[in-house]
């Protein structure tokens, strides 16, 4: 009898290689569900990933695809660079919350708002991984961080940023959705989400954004299915899931 | 394209145009906004892309992905604009990444002035961003040697793979003169399948990494070693310097850019009175050109630096010199050029002294 695959690591996943990521960690699966797209959709020789500053700053270690490094939170200028000269290829960024919304606020919102035609790819988390734990602009309130250690006080330090629903205030921006990697039942919608972020850029329809809340068990002090838990009782409550644009 | 009178900061943007830079990504800043303006009409008569960025620091990544593309990119901004590029420019170098950037420098610090200044010595030349890199740095004194400047920065983008400055100051920028900015310029030296992104499918799904984080120490220090490499095999090829009626001069006036100028019209009028003077002037001012500047030490009795700031160049004069050249030094700053006559009364000064 022929033998049925019915699971394989992705083409797109460098052979041989295993993250340096921490035990538990979502980026691993949101990696997986990025090589599986890349896959499906056929388009890993004509993608170009950007690298951001943070965790993911390695991922074209386990990525077979072109990559170019972004300074720190600069990552959708520089696909917006290589974008617009070769409108021919599909570009992505893949961007934390320190990245994305702090020090690279700038840049997506005016991304977002030329409507580049880009899919980004936003990994909230709640923290800072890479540098150790301090506070993030969507660090919750009352969360605990190396720079907020009786918890995030908004009156203090403001309080957390909801990028989607800042975005979706745009009129440009065309597809702009939150999913989660916390549970396997969110697993199908994260993976719709980027596949069609994807397909977006390949239809030319413009900016696609995707944020997905993540966990950070070893800078959030729990163990990985403790995360999972706090990031369902957390942080979905005060980051709703859904589509917040859509251009169909 | 013929003799054309056209305005500094147009006649920049339109060599850019005639060496195939097609894209052009750029913030608003005086004293170079018509670099900007002339791009955004002319690049979509080419099929190109110009796109005002959201800031200086947008823009400037804007050029490292466009760059990444091994196509032809350039930024122009004025000093405090290049500040906030710097961080980029210091990736750029590390990614090795083709790119050109044209810095019409205002008078600083801070805010400081709109008028002409070469304040930004020190930093296009040893400061532009951390690490350790080097940028070339082209430094302009008449706008047809600007044209001429502009269209070989891409060449040597390409060729090395990294950024090129064009060191102007309000001066270069605001003149008009005629120009004869030289058509067909673009050839794509850069090779870009090799190392570009973008050709992976091309390439039979071999990819490329444009980086320039290496955590492991060796592997860093093997980057860096290689850019050095790279940097001296510049010295060797690119060191470019402009002598005039040095042979025979007691006095060498040492200038660049747009005081080189000012500098030769003292020069020929202190000439027709019987003094023995000349100038020495590095076209690019990094790489330096040291061993010119050593050259003049048998006949030369003194050096008088020229420059519009307090002194930026001297450092290198006196490095070239070896010391051995008394060297003085004459400056404005603020936004004022030295004057013909302030450099002839200078000059007079030091003649009086060694007679």
């Amino acid at each position: 009898m022929a033998e049925k695959i019915v699971y394989q690591r992705p083409k797109s996943w460098i052979d041989g290689v295993h993250t340096h990521y921490c035990p538990g960690c979502t980026h691993g699966i949101i990696h997986r569900m990025l090589c599986e797209i890349l896959d499906e959709l056929d388009i890993q020789d004509i993608t170009t990933g950007v690298a951001p500053v943070g965790c993911a700053a390695l991922m074209y270690g386990y990525i077979d695809t072109d990559f170019i490094e972004a300074p720190h939170g600069r990552a959708p200028a520089v696909a917006t660079g290589f974008k617009r000269i070769r409108p021919d290829r599909l570009i992505f960024t893949y961007q934390g919350d320190g990245d994305l919304a702090s020090i690279g606020m700038a840049e997506i919102v005016h991304a977002a708002n030329r409507s580049e035609n880009i899919t980004v790819i936003f990994v909230n988390n709640a923290i800072y991984g890479m540098t150790g734990g301090q506070m993030a602009p969507t660090t919750l309130i009352g969360q605990k961080t190396t720079t907020t250690q009786s918890g995030r006080d908004p009156l203090r330090a403001g309080y957390p940023i909801r990028m989607s629903e800042m975005l979706a205030s745009l009129a440009s921006p065309c597809y702009i959705e939150r999913v989660s990697a916390a549970k396997p039942a969110h697993l199908n919608g994260l993976k719709k989400a980027i596949k069609k972020a994807f397909k977006n850029q390949m239809d030319n329809k413009g900016f696609s954004f995707v944020e997905i809340l993540s966990t950070c068990p070893t800078n959030w002090g729990m163990r990985p299915t403790d995360a999972c838990d706090w990031l369902v009782d957390n942080m979905i409550p005060y980051y709703p899931l859904g589509v917040f644009k859509d251009f169909e | 394209m013929g003799k054309t009178l056209m305005k500094g900061t147009e006649a920049i943007a339109e060599a850019a145009v005639q060496a195939g830079c097609k894209y052009f990504y750029g913030y608003p800043i005086t004293p170079q906004n018509e670099i900007p303006e002339y791009m955004s009409k002319r690049l979509f008569e080419v099929g190109g892309v110009y796109l005002q960025a959201e800031s200086e620091v947008a823009a400037s990544n804007m050029i490292l992905g466009g760059g990444a593309t091994g196509e032809r990119v350039m930024t122009s901004s004025s000093s405090p604009g290049i500040s906030l590029m710097s961080e980029t420019l210091s990736y750029i170098a590390g990614q090795e990444v083709p790119v050109v950037v044209v810095n019409v420098v205002r008078a600083g610090p801070g805010l400081g002035g709109i008028l002409p200044s070469q304040s930004d010595y020190n930093q296009a030349t040893c400061g532009i961003g951390h690490g350790d890199f080097n940028l070339i740095v082209l430094a302009p004194g008449s706008l047809q040697e600007t044209v001429n400047m502009v269209q070989k920065a891409f060449d040597l983008a390409q060729i090395y793979r990294m950024p090129v400055m064009v060191l102007c100051d309000g001066v270069i920028g605001q003149i008009m003169e005629a120009v004869d900015i030289p058509e067909g310029h673009g050839k794509n030296l850069s090779n870009p399948e090799k190392w570009a992104c973008g050709y992976m499918r091309e390439r039979g799904g071999k990819r490329n990494i444009i980086r320039s984080l290496f955590l492991d120490p060796d592997e860093l220090e093997e980057h860096n070693r290689k850019l050095e490499a790279k940097w001296h095999e510049i010295e060797k090829n690119e060191t470019s310097c402009e002598k005039y009626l040095t042979d025979d001069a007691k006095v060498v006036i040492s200038a660049f850019g747009t005081v080189g100028r000012i500098a030769r019209s003292a020069i020929d009028s202190l000439r027709s009175e019987g003094y023995k003077v000349g100038l020495i002037r590095p076209l690019l001012v990094s790489p330096f050109p040291y061993d010119d500047f050593e050259s003049l030490v048998p006949s030369c009795k003194h050096i008088l630096d020229v420059e519009m700031n307090w002194g930026q160049m001297l450092k290198d004069v006196n490095r070239g010199v070896k010391y051995r050249i008394p060297v003085s030094f004459y400056g404005r700053s603020g936004g004022m050029c030295p004057g013909v006559e302030e450099i002839e009364g200078e000059c007079r000064k030091i003649f009086a002294e060694l007679s």
